[in-house]
């Protein structure tokens, strides 16, 4: 526990210091705060504007959480799809790397010409960008079910569906929770690559308006705000993760009950 | 005395084998295992490989049969025969007087490998045959957490594990998680029980414990038994009859009683009779090694 506290203690230093020697630079050398606005002037930013930045918060979540959820559940049904049959798998197998290579900024201009610009192209772009990895790890984590428990549960007369819902999933679940982790922060960056392409809402778009503007410390203030949302996914993920998935990681704390 | 008697099982197997027969009789007649001439080739064309030649093998209802042979030999592929997992090139399997792939008999499983699941308790790995088999499945409901918790219990208690129950696999030792899996093998009341070198990876005094457990549970419950082992004191000790295999293509050359009665204990295996009888089957398998 003290070794944790410790380490905990070192990686706030590390961030503290960073904005510290952010800040001190920019004094020193006299960084005009056209270029690259000090921290503090980066908050103050923050603090007064933000009542105008909440509802574009707001918007970037809600396009990112609804873009993920939709890219978990298609993720899921075309893993459990590919993953349990090895024929499947093959067949798509490279179709699916197809699609997963095309750089996604390069779907939003698309997605923009079929639904215009808004919500829409920002929800459909966190969805295809997050798939991909989900669709990959349970098909792994199915693939990867012990031949030798499966030769016991076949023995026993089990189906297949008894073998996929008693063994195959539950073995999937650390898999699918480890995608989850770069699954959301994909979907958050689809988001607001989408907004600062083509909406007039979320904070990309802000930080699009802002940059035309030369307001760079709003623009600042949104990269801060991404990179706390993005921290802030990611973490609710991996609790989720271990909390669902503890077995995996053989934590005493959360195995026994 | 057998706590785990079946219940109420309107398709026991024994008596629903044949409608013109007498239960009774056929009882004493069926087989429990059947290899007639059955054969297994993987392959085809010039890649063909033969894993077992035609092989004829028969166990009696409440048989212990020991399978030994040298490795790759073909032992393996005769339990994947009987559970039907592959079927059979040439030849026939009967499980029960039926078809293997009819799965007639109800049958239990272990291997080496413990293969327990991760995420679940011991409790709730032994009992995962119940959720599956009927007819228990059909109760699991109601049953889990009373009937069937109980004969969980039961059977983790015969094999001293009954305060670990509540533990999860990663746990225990390997001996420990090895006596689980002889539980979930049996939990079930299996009429066929298929062990394929449980005990392989267990050092010398856990498995000798195991194998006394093995014959207790045997004893008590009396299904008939298929246990392929490279041991052959393991097969000395616990079999009532050694068929032993050759090299590939396997098949099989000879099939001796144990002349010794059950229940035998551990010392046993240090007799002269015992020693002669390991010494002779070794002797035979060092011949058809090369």
């Amino acid at each position: 526990m003290n070794e944790k506290q410790r380490i905990r203690m070192w990686s706030f230093s590390l961030i503290a210091g960073f904005f510290l020697m952010w800040e001190l630079l920019c004094i020193v050398l006299g960084v005009s705060d056209l270029v690259l606005p000090r921290p503090s002037e980066i908050l103050v930013t923050l603090w007064t504007k933000f009542p105008i930045l909440w509802p574009h918060i707001l918007q970037t979540l809600y396009s990112t959480l609804i873009g993920f959820s939709l890219g978990v559940c298609i993720g899921v049904s075309l893993g459990v799809l590919v993953g349990t049959s090895k024929v499947a798998y093959s067949v798509a197998y490279p179709l699916l790397v197809g699609f997963s290579s095309i750089p996604k900024v390069a779907v939003v201009p698309i997605f923009v010409l079929w639904f215009g610009s808004g919500t829409t192209p920002a929800i459909l772009t966190a969805m295809v960008i997050c798939v991909f990895p989900i669709v990959v790890n349970i098909a792994t984590g199915l693939a990867k079910t012990e031949p030798d428990l499966e030769d016991v549960l076949k023995t026993l007369g089990a189906s297949k569906s008894e073998i996929l819902w008693n063994v195959g999933l539950p073995r999937t679940m650390p898999y699918f929770f480890a995608s989850l982790k770069v699954a959301i922060t994909l979907s958050f960056v689809g988001a607001v690559l989408s907004e600062t392409v083509a909406s007039n809402r979320g904070i990309g778009n802000v930080m699009m308006t802002a940059s035309s503007n030369f307001q760079v410390s709003l623009v600042f203030a949104g990269l801060i705000i991404l990179a706390v949302l993005g921290v802030v996914l990611y973490a609710l993920f991996s609790w989720l993760e271990r909390r669902v998935t503890g077995w995996a990681t053989r934590d005493t704390e959360i195995a026994i009950t | 005395m057998n706590i785990l008697a079946h219940p109420a099982d309107p398709a026991d197997p024994v008596e629903t084998v044949s409608p013109t027969a007498v239960p009774s009789a056929a009882a004493t007649r069926i087989k429990a295992v059947e290899l007639q001439q059955a054969s297994v080739v993987f392959g085809t064309g010039d890649r063909a490989v033969t894993a077992l030649s035609p092989t004829k093998l028969t166990l009696e209802q409440g048989d212990f049969v020991a399978l030994v042979g040298p490795s790759g030999c073909g032992k393996s592929t005769i339990l994947r025969l009987v559970t039907s997992l592959i079927t059979p090139s040439s030849g026939a399997v009967l499980v029960g007087g039926r078809d293997a792939a009819i799965r007639h008999l109800r049958m239990g499983m272990a291997f080496q490998n413990p293969t327990m699941l991760p995420w679940l308790t011991i409790e709730q790995n032994v009992m995962m045959p119940l959720k599956i088999v009927k007819p228990f499945k059909n109760t699991f409901r109601q049953d889990r957490k009373g009937a069937f918790r109980d004969r969980v219990h039961t059977l983790l208690g015969q094999v001293g594990l009954k305060d670990f129950a509540g533990h999860f696999p990663w746990q225990l030792s390997g001996g420990m998680l090895q006596r689980a899996n002889l539980c979930r093998a049996l939990v079930h009341d299996p009429d066929l029980l298929l062990l394929d070198e449980p005990f392989g990876a267990l050092d010398q005094f856990t498995r000798e414990e195991l194998w006394q457990i093995l014959q207790d549970l045997y004893l008590d419950r009396k299904p008939t038994v298929l246990l392929v082992t490279h041991d052959l004191r393991e097969a000395g000790f616990l079999a009532k009859r050694i068929c032993v295999m050759s090299a590939r293509p396997g098949r099989i050359i000879s099939d001796e009683v144990v002349p010794l009665p059950q229940p035998r204990a551990i010392e046993t295996i240090y007799s002269p009779e015992f020693v002669e009888m390991t010494q002779t089957l070794r002797a035979l398998i060092a011949q058809v090694r090369t």
